[in-house]
């Protein structure tokens, strides 16, 4: 137990994918212009990485590691090299029902979200959690834990980016630098803040 | 001040618009603010009167920050000097102390006139570098952009200054201030507009890019071969009861005759500059409750979990108060009402996130001993946030009452 709430710890805050990894940048960047947008695409986030992650390790243990597939007589076949390609599948699938999910109950965040939806499917950050739940050879309990922990971590960062922007709408940035320019140097600044964390052994 | 005006009269044809130095208005807009006063003025109603604008607040906070630069002086000089009494004579070199000499004044750090010289050697050409360095920056932004240099750049430099090791070699502190200046500030249109401190800004910069000068045991006496840890390093390796061992008493923490970046280790003198910026409201209330209420609930907490590996743990709050540049960080840049939260309510909270920050980086995180600066750092990033869930508490309240 006191495992799991450390590696909680360590996902949200050490190892923040947004901050630290600067995975998912493109949906970091792109839908953080305001905060209400920010907890909701957070929140899609967090939910399908919290499903997708414990499911692919599911699939990485009883299909594709080598032996895995000894109950169903092929003790010696190594199906690791359909790795990527499973979890791919499995995550378009899970977003594809989040989809339907929320057009059905939350239209307003389904509009606000738009095409940014679908791309949790190519999100790095969603991905990257389960590529980092096979390299670090979780078990199952430890999977559900990263897929979650990691999850809300990335939500935290885009949250407080999405306050950080709302506050710069204030501010009077030069012309090169308007839109993407300024939010990349934020971000930087913001891993900057976080670099509190680095170090921290749990 | 009649002689003045006409003095600037003169001139001043010839910067506004269609005169021959147009552009470099800012420039001597700033020059005649910093003589005379500012020239904004509101023009559509309400008025109300006020003598408190932008620049009186800069000179009130510069102001404060007096007894923190002559804490700075005397304390390098002290340190300085007890460390070559200590090596012997033979370590008294560079320019400096060949100045010292030559003026007649011994190495002895009881000797207080050769305390605060010593220290104001080390101490002028770090100031002197970030004023020349950090301005022309400002001056380059403000030509170009059009906007007003601000007084603003006089707190910056000054804060930025007083939290560096005295032994900062002078192209990092114009490194530094660049990166604080122009990344911190600038970029997002100048003062008032920027996120994040820009002095913190540049001394993070400094911190992760040149560890070697800015953290460990030789950089904050500026005298080679010396070593002396900060009390937070000894504290970090040997718990808090070492701190007797090594000769530091609390008062003296108090007092700030211990190791550390030359302004921050006085927390006297940072009481005595709160003091000055609470009687003029310069600085929130709120905010100096919060953060005091995050460090000692946090650090209480920890006493009572306590720890058998981690010395840290025991430390008490009346330590986290003195020690490392808790002080200096809460009077001087937890205040500043720029990147802070702006709600009431906001401000509790992000003070007291700030003080659970700093104890939880010194207690928790090994690799930094100090965490000050990137608890401000992390506050600042959140501050926005803190008030957007205060105004909406506040909208969903009032939306209750009147439904």
């Amino acid at each position: 137990m006191e495992g799991l709430i450390s590696l909680a710890v360590k996902a949200i805050f050490v190892e923040n994918l947004a901050l630290s990894f600067f995975l998912g940048m493109c949906t970091f960047i792109a839908v953080s212009k305001k905060i209400e947008t920010a907890i909701g695409l957070g929140i899609s986030v967090t939910v399908v990485q919290a499903i997708t992650v414990p499911a692919n390790n599911l699939i990485l243990n009883t299909l594709l590691k080598p032996g895995a597939l000894s109950w169903a007589g092929f003790g010696d076949v190594d199906l690791t090299f359909l790795g990527l390609i499973s979890y791919i599948g499995v995550i378009a699938a899970i977003v594809q029902i989040l989809e339907m999910v929320l057009d059905k109950y939350f239209p307003p965040l389904y509009n606000a979200l738009g095409i940014f939806l679908p791309l949790i499917t190519v999100n790095c950050a969603i991905l990257g959690g389960s590529l980092f739940m096979v390299e670090r050879d979780y078990t199952f309990p430890e999977a559900a834990t990263y897929g979650l922990s990691s999850g809300l971590g990335w939500a935290l960062a885009i949250t407080a980016m999405a306050g950080v922007r709302e506050k710069l709408k204030y501010s009077d940035i030069p012309d090169g630098l308007q839109g993407l320019g300024i939010t990349f140097i934020t971000a930087g600044l913001m891993a900057m803040g976080f670099m509190s964390f680095s170090g921290v052994k749990l | 001040m009649g002689m003045l005006r006409d003095f600037f009269d003169k001139f001043e044809p010839s910067f506004l618009k269609g005169g021959r130095y147009e552009k470099y208005f800012p420039l001597y807009e700033m020059i005649e603010s910093l003589a005379l006063t500012p020239r904004t003025v509101t023009t559509v109603a309400p008025h109300a009167r006020s003598f408190v604008d932008m620049k009186r607040i800069m000179t009130y906070v510069v102001i404060s920050t007096i007894p923190c630069i002559l804490m700075a002086l005397y304390n390098t000089g002290y340190q300085a000097n007890g460390a070559i009494m200590a090596l012997g004579p033979d370590s008294a070199t560079g320019w400096r102390a060949w100045l010292v000499a030559k003026s007649g004044l011994p190495f002895d750090p009881g000797n207080p006139f050769s305390n605060l010289f010593f220290g104001a050697l080390y101490f002028l050409p770090i100031y002197i570098v970030t004023l020349a360095i950090g301005g022309i920056w400002e001056c380059l932004f403000a030509v170009v952009r059009g906007h007003e240099v601000n007084e603003g750049f006089l707190v910056t430099s000054m804060l930025f200054v007083l939290i560096l090791p005295a032994s900062t070699p002078l192209w990092q502190v114009a490194l530094g201030i660049s990166f604080g200046v122009v990344l911190g500030k600038e970029v997002f249109g100048g003062t008032g507009k920027n996120f994040l401190n820009p002095a913190l800004v540049g001394r993070a910069f400094l911190y992760f890019a040149y560890p070697a000068n800015m953290s460990g045991d030789t950089v904050w006496t500026p005298v080679d071969g010396f070593s002396g840890a900060t009390a937070l390093g000894i504290t970090a390796a040997e718990g808090p009861q070492a701190l007797a061992n090594h000769g530091i008493s609390w008062w003296d923490a108090f007092f700030g005759l211990i190791q550390g970046s030359l302004g921050e280790t006085s927390t006297l003198a940072c009481l005595l500059g709160l003091v000055f910026l609470l009687a003029t409201r310069i600085a929130n209330w709120r905010l100096i409750v919060g953060c005091l209420g995050g460090m000692i609930g946090f650090s209480l907490l920890l006493n009572l979990i306590g720890s058998d590996t981690n010395p840290m743990f025991a430390m008490p709050w009346y330590w986290h108060l003195v020690l490392g540049g808790y002080a200096f960080g809460l009077v001087f840049m937890v205040t500043e009402p720029v990147s802070a939260s702006q709600t009431n309510v906001g401000r509790y909270v992000y003070g007291a996130l700030i003080g659970f920050m700093v104890v939880m980086i010194r207690v928790i995180n090994p690799a930094f001993p100090e965490g000050m600066m990137l608890a401000i750092l992390f506050g600042n990033i959140f501050a926005p946030l803190i008030d957007f869930f205060v105004i909406k508490a506040n909208i969903a309240r009032r939306a209750k009452r009147n439904a």
